[in-house]
């Protein structure tokens, strides 16, 4: 084991910018799309996201040497999916309003490319702290591209942050018109796109890392 | 020499590689070629006879246009003529016309203009033709009220993810402008679609702004005669004088412009006729299913063809070379899905009104899969090596 250098703020930055979940490995574009019509549902799917992976990575991590490798998909989902109804059950305690409005999304962490991604890729051969940060970073990575598109998703589609009315009443006097196409999916798509077009030509980011 | 051959060749120096303008070059060399010879010409064989090059390509379509705009920028001011009670005449309807439809060409092409000499320069290729024509069919395809940022917007968004993000011109697998229409036909539907066809502020009682094809009779009557009662007659949908988008009122103007560019070969006349056929074909066959005569699945494919912008589509948009399949057998395939496509929208659909966009576009993404699956199956045909 060769473990003792591990570099705890890197494993935490990477999932965050330079491996970022959604504009480098390209998952979890799907709940990307659904949850991202209004900052307040893409906020408490990116916390949810972010726990659910940390703890999961953890779990894993520390029953890796116990889980028999053929059948190690299913260990890891039941772990996934007990997280995910903890998770599914406390915002409908607490939250009710915006467990609502995100419906079936939260259930579907489950099949969230980014969990079992980072399970498999990651937690099954490191220890329990570095996959817990590990999880933290990735989970930290999509909340940051869910909240930048859903922060301009409702700007554009419905002139509003947070439900406040942002764009003053004399815009819309003037001619201005709040863009339809960004409540539509298609709008979630061509703003991800864009972000990782913007991404991939900041300087830094170079062209063999792409 | 004239002079000012001379002065471009004076300055050309300061474009070049160790000159101070060199990230302008490609701007310079859209400048020389428009005024001059397009490309260098060969000193020894193989001497090119052919002169069909992109930019005379590019302008053969824009001269095809030339109808079209011209009809459509009186027909502008007719119709808003006709909305305040007046029968305008000539002169009055095209210097209203041109006071609504000139800006929003001038627009177009300056934003256009402006991200082409942007990724020219970004990317070191040259500044395309291929803006002339996006730039004329984009405002023909716009109700002549549009605000003028959101006519910015869409071309914007159409040469941009239409097309650079592809890596310019002959690599899109989207028509550019029609890109550029959806996106405003999804992002702003207020001033695309509804009583947005009449460039006039206010309209006499009885004057209907809507198009054609908005119009549904209620249950028991029959379309047609609905149609010919609100002044789309036959013939009026042929030669133009209907609300509509700047250019596509006038079959008659779409088909000379058709009929131009399939003799000098520039558009594939398989796509044309064959579009045609299947719009005619689909039209027929909802024509014949009983029940429902009074949506437009009873109005018959005299009225398909006519109104619309289908004849404006499938002539210049559905045509161009670069999102067309470039195999004979898909480009006739390719042209009958889109006529049947265009009806069954326009039918099926109460949603979309207008189809012809939303089917060409479709049928951009699946032309390359035509002409695979041709390919394929010619390939399968040949006999193998023995």
């Amino acid at each position: 084991m060769s473990e003792e250098n591990t570099n705890y703020i890197e494993i935490l930055t990477k999932g965050i910018w330079k491996e970022n979940p959604v504009a480098y490995q390209v998952l979890g574009i799907c709940s990307a799309l659904a949850v991202t019509v209004k900052m307040s549902t893409s906020i408490v799917m990116g916390i949810a996201l972010t726990l659910v992976t940390a703890f999961s990575s953890m779990l894993i991590s520390a029953l890796r040497k116990k889980i028999p490798s053929n059948i190690r998909i299913i260990a890891e989902l039941a772990i996934i999916a007990s997280l995910v109804i903890v998770t599914d059950q406390i915002l409908k305690a607490f939250f009710y309003d915006i467990s609502k409005q995100l419906s079936i999304f939260v259930g579907l962490i489950i099949t969230n490319c980014i969990v079992l991604g980072r399970a498999e890729a990651f937690a099954l051969a490191n220890k329990p702290l570095a996959s817990f940060l590990d999880g933290i970073g990735n989970g930290l990575g999509y909340s940051l591209v869910l909240i930048a598109v859903a922060f301009l998703r409702e700007l554009l589609g419905s002139g509003k942050i947070f439900g406040f009315n942002i764009i003053p009443q004399f815009f819309f006097d003037a001619g201005y018109q709040n863009m339809g196409l960004m409540v539509l999916a298609p709008g979630a798509f061509f703003i991800i796109g864009l972000l990782v077009w913007l991404k991939n030509s900041l300087p830094g980011v170079s062209k063999e890392e792409r | 020499m004239n002079p000012f051959k001379k002065l471009l060749e004076s300055s050309e120096k300061h474009f070049t590689e160790s000159g101070r303008f060199h990230s302008l070059e490609p701007l310079f060399d859209t400048i020389k070629t428009i005024f001059l010879f397009p490309s260098p010409r060969n000193k020894q064989v193989p001497f090119v006879r052919d002169n069909l090059d992109l930019k005379r390509y590019m302008s053969f379509v824009l001269l095809s246009l030339i109808p079209v705009l011209i009809f459509g920028i009186y027909n502008t001011g007719f119709q808003a003529g006709l909305a305040r009670g007046e029968t305008y005449t000539v002169f009055r309807s095209f210097l209203t016309g041109s006071r609504y439809v000139l800006p929003i060409i001038l627009v177009t092409y300056g934003v256009g203009f402006f991200w082409e000499t942007l990724f020219a320069s970004l990317r070191n290729h040259k500044i395309s033709e291929g803006l002339l024509v996006t730039g004329l069919l984009f405002p023909l395809t716009l109700p002549a009220t549009i605000p003028l940022w959101q006519v910015a917007l869409g071309i914007s968004f159409g040469v941009v993810i239409g097309k650079e993000v592809f890596g310019g011109t002959g690599r899109n697998i989207l028509n550019p402008a029609l890109t550029g229409r959806a996106f405003l036909f999804f992002s702003y539907p207020l001033s695309m679609s509804g009583d947005v066809w009449v460039a006039a502020k206010t309209t006499v009682d009885g004057v209907s702004s809507a198009t054609a094809l908005s119009i549904m009779a209620p249950e028991g009557e029959r379309l047609a005669t609905l149609l010919s009662d609100s002044g789309f007659t036959l013939s009026n949908l042929f030669f133009g004088f209907v609300p509509g988008s700047i250019g596509e009122t006038s079959a008659l103007c779409c088909l000379l412009g058709a009929a131009f560019l399939i003799i000098t070969r520039i558009a594939n006349f398989r796509i044309i006729i064959g579009g045609i056929a299947g719009l005619i074909l689909t039209a027929t066959i909802f024509y014949l299913i009983p029940g429902g005569s009074h949506t437009w699945s009873d109005a018959g494919p005299l009225y398909h063809l006519c109104a619309g912008g289908f004849l404006f589509g499938i002539s210049f948009m559905a045509t161009d070379p670069v999102s067309a399949p470039g195999t004979n057998p898909g480009r006739w395939i390719f042209g009958g899905l889109i006529g049947f496509l265009t009806v069954t929208i326009r039918v099926v659909n109460p949603a979309f009104v207008e189809g012809a966009m939303l089917a060409i576009l479709f049928m951009n993404v699946f032309a390359s899969l035509l002409d695979h699956i041709v390919i394929k199956y010619t390939a399968s045909k040949r006999i193998p090596n023995v």
